[in-house]
């Protein structure tokens, strides 16, 4: 090992030193400092508000990223202690609406073109199975023809429980069985999609740890595949999260991005007690929406995001649902 | 993202260092540095501070910090030594006495739940003797019956299910029954994921639990888990009381600042870890590896355990036999190169090397170097590559012109080769090297991920 550390020792020192002076210096001195006779906020508000966002897995580089902001917006006109904590969501729900100009109003499709093909992605556990079969219910309901493809074909029955899904949902469901070659499942899918003029195919995933560089590849050949089949496809790549996760779930979403190209998010799990504060970093660093939540196990509890709801819920500690 | 600890110390130090003054306040200062390093990790902020109070008191206490000739590393070796001592303490095992004993896996949704009780069951049947049987008690989730028959299936247990009976209570307490009409000595109930604030699915597990009085209790629980593990491993403690918890989906890269969370809330022993999808993929917990992840400094023993997924077997044994008689070349050189690209992202794997994030941190370290190497092995001619002896000025001066580096690129990679040979020679000799060589990694064989 001593052969890579020489090789890699001689440059950019200085860099690396210049960096570690920049996390020194605290971020609430320096606030503190700014707001000095400015205003009755003091140290202990703003440590409050650092707690709350760190216990609700903001993260410390998201976190100084929105006390930054408040930084300057105090600096620039004045504010009582009291009005901090709504400044501090007005903050997030800015920086969230940077990357979702607007919240959905309903559950459209991502595309105008048929068939809208949807590519369902993430680690393992997550949700994305019960989460595509929610979504499918909420096509289905607006009376769309939907067809659900079983790509998981490794997980112990995998397919079995999205075929489940589908006799929930009352929609087709596109299977090559266990084992088949993931690939070949999502072109059949949107083969059999065409065929039958779907308005839109959703595709299961294996779960897979974004470290697993050979699973990682195998997710890239399954979306060219799609592309293969249908030019325009994937119209969506959708990442789930799981709200309990901690700040792992930003390299989560920096190897599936580059993997996939993920344009959407899922935040699961959000009836528990986590509070899934992870995603505005992500969604912040990655330029990705946030489009659904998940509140349950069931069909129906699946929401579209509301970035008020969702900052709300970190502040008054309430589990949406 | 995640700068190791002991970069964040070296530079908290670093300036003190040039006055020569060491105060209370660098402590204060770097002490903020270790806390926030522990909640980038996921330890539990709370938690974080009060480890973090406790390791200032030591630093200024007995060991005293401010008169060591190097603070940051005594520094970070306090908090070590801390970490360690909270997650470890007396290794427990688990409870199987009993006709039969009777095993009880509790959890948060999607935690690895039915994936683990299918690891025990393999466990228990190849390396305790037993005769265990899997309790299908998920009645909810879809294909949940299924899941755990094909994992029943894959390692050679059966599975006891009521496919038409939506209570786990009374699947639970027949499955005992029929355990002991079947002669099973070991029964592992599955149950249904559930969240610690839905009231109605933790009266269903405190009956479960109060019905079949369970040897072993295990809680379930994923290392990716953020801030909440404390309140959901605290709350299912109040209800279940288990025994011990075991910890899922190692084989990623979460700094798992969970364990000392959970360990620290509810005092519980970490009784197993769970590092794949595979149902050989279970071992015990490990306090000292727990501690260098969480604080990103590199867990050397995931990075050779990486590197022998990736390495076939009979190639790992030629190496080393090639190394233990120093004749290690740049033919191997290069097939090791071609290892490591195969295993992924460069810098990744780097940092999992202790001390080496500091060196990556701010490199862009892309394969460009790896070329540079490789571009000058690919200059030498078959000869030269697996005898790097012969190499002499006018052979080093045709191989800088064939690869279009200097004399000084050529002259400094010859040197590291020969001080990395050297090292590795070293290492061979040392005992337990053997392993991290690959040779005998047989529990790696024929895994798909
Ligand atoms: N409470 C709650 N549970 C959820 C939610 N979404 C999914 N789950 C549960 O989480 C568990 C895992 O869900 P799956 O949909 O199987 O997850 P997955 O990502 O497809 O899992 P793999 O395919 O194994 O990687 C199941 O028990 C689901 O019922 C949610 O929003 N809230
Ligand atoms: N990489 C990895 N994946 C794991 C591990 N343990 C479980 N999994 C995967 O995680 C997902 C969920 O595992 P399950 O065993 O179904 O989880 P569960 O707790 O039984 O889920 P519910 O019954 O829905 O609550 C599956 O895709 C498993 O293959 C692990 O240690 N490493
Ligand atoms: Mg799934
Ligand atoms: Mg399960």
């Amino acid at each position: 090992m001593s052969f890579f550390s020489k090789f890699f020792n001689n440059e950019k020192k200085e860099d690396l030193d210049k960096g570690l002076e920049k996390t020194k210096t605290s971020f609430l001195g320096k606030i503190s400092k700014a707001i000095a006779g400015k205003s009755t906020v003091d140290v202990d508000v703003l440590d409050e508000l650092e707690n709350i966002l760190v216990s609700s897995d903001v993260g410390i580089d998201t976190t100084v990223k929105i006390i930054e902001r408040i930084e300057a917006r105090v600096a620039r006109d004045k504010y009582f202690a009291s009005e901090l904590q709504n400044i501090l969501r007005d903050e997030i729900v800015q920086l969230l609406a940077e990357n979702n100009t607007v919240d959905l109003e309903d559950y459209s499709l991502p595309t105008e073109e048929f068939p809208a093909i949807i590519l369902v992605v993430g680690v393992n556990g997550v949700g994305k199975t019960t989460t595509i079969g929610k979504i499918a219910h909420q096509y289905k309901k607006q009376g769309k023809k939907v067809v659900l493809g079983a790509g998981d074909t490794f997980r112990a029955a995998a397919v079995d429980q999205l075929k489940i899904w589908s006799e929930r949902v009352g929609c087709d469901f596109y299977s090559k069985g266990m084992n088949t070659d993931p690939a070949a499942v999502a072109y059949e899918t949107v083969e059999y999609a065409i065929t039958n003029k779907c308005d839109v195919a959703i595709i299961d995933t294996a779960g897979r740890l974004h470290t697993k560089i050979n699973l990682m590849k195998e997710l890239s050949k399954i979306k060219r595949s799609i592309s293969k089949k249908m030019e325009t496809a994937p119209h969506e790549v959708l990442l789930v999260l799981d709200a309990t996760t901690g700040q792992n779930a930003i390299e989560q979403a920096k190897h599936f991005t580059a993997a996939t190209e993920v344009s959407a998010l899922a935040l699961t799990k959000l009836d528990g007690t986590a509070k899934g504060g992870v995603a505005i970093g992500i969604s912040d660093q990655f330029k990705i929406p946030i489009k659904y939540i998940g509140v349950g196990e069931g069909m129906e509890q699946l929401q579209i995001f509301n970035k008020r709801a969702f900052v709300d819920s970190i502040f008054t500690g309430t589990p949406q649902e | 993202m995640f700068e190791s600890l002991s970069d964040r110390l070296e530079g908290a130090f670093k300036t003190l260092r040039g006055d020569g003054k060491l105060t209370e306040i660098n402590i204060a200062q770097s002490i903020k540095e270790i806390r926030r390093a522990l909640v980038s990790a996921d330890v539990n902020y709370k938690i974080a501070k009060e480890f973090t109070d406790k390791i200032k008191d030591k630093a200024l206490g007995t060991e005293n910090v401010l008169k060591a000739v190097k603070p940051g590393e005594l520094m970070v070796k306090i908090v070590m030594d801390e970490l360690v001592s909270l997650m470890g303490g007396q290794a427990a095992g688990i409870n199987i006495k009993g006709e039969p004993a009777v095993v009880l896996i509790a959890g948060l949704q999607g935690s690895g739940k039915t994936t683990f009780s299918g690891k025990l069951a393999l466990h228990l049947r190849t390396k305790r003797n037993k005769k265990p049987l899997l309790v299908a008690c998920d009645v909810y989730r879809p294909a949940a019956i299924d899941q755990i028959t094909v994992l029943g299936e894959q390692v050679g247990v059966p599975v006891y299910k009521e496919v038409e009976n939506k209570n786990p209570v009374e699947i639970a307490l027949k499955s005992i029954k029929y355990a002991q009409d079947n002669n099973h000595d070991v029964v592992i109930v599955d149950t249904a994921g559930r969240l610690a604030i839905d009231e109605a699915m933790m009266e269903e597990i405190s009956n479960v639990k109060n019905a079949i009085l369970p040897n072993e209790t295990l809680f379930v629980v994923d290392s990716m888990t953020g801030q909440d593990a404390v309140n959901t491993a605290k709350a299912f403690n109040e209800v279940i009381n288990y025994d011990g918890v075991v910890l899922t989906k190692l084989d990623g890269d979460t700094r798992g600042g969970a364990a000392l969370s959970v360990k620290y809330t509810v005092g519980k022993p970490i009784k197993f870890v769970s590092t794949g999808e595979q149902m050989d993929t279970l071992d015990v917990f490990h306090p000292d590896r727990m501690a260098q992840r969480i604080l990103g400094m590199g867990d050397i023993v995931s990075f050779v355990e990486r590197a022998q997924e990736q390495f076939d077997e009979e190639e790992a044994k030629r190496l080393e036999k090639k190394i233990r008689k120093n004749k290690f070349d740049f033919n191997d050189f290069l097939s090791q190169l071609a290892q490591i690209r195969k295993m992924g992202d460069l810098k990744s794997l780097m940092n999992m090397i202790p001390g080496m994030s500091k060196m990556t941190k701010n490199l862009d370290i892309d394969n460009s170097a790896f070329n540079k190497v490789e571009a000058i092995i690919l200059s030498m001619t078959p000869q030269e590559r697996s005898n790097p002896e012969v190499l002499n000025i006018s052979r080093k001066k045709r191989i800088a012109k064939g690869c279009g580096q200097t004399m000084d690129d050529i002259n400094r990679f010859i040197k590291q080769f020969d001080q990395m040979r050297k090292m590795m020679h070293k290492l061979s000799k040392s005992p337990g090297m053997a392993g991290m060589m690959g040779a005998g990694g047989g529990r790696n064989r024929g895994r798909r991920r």
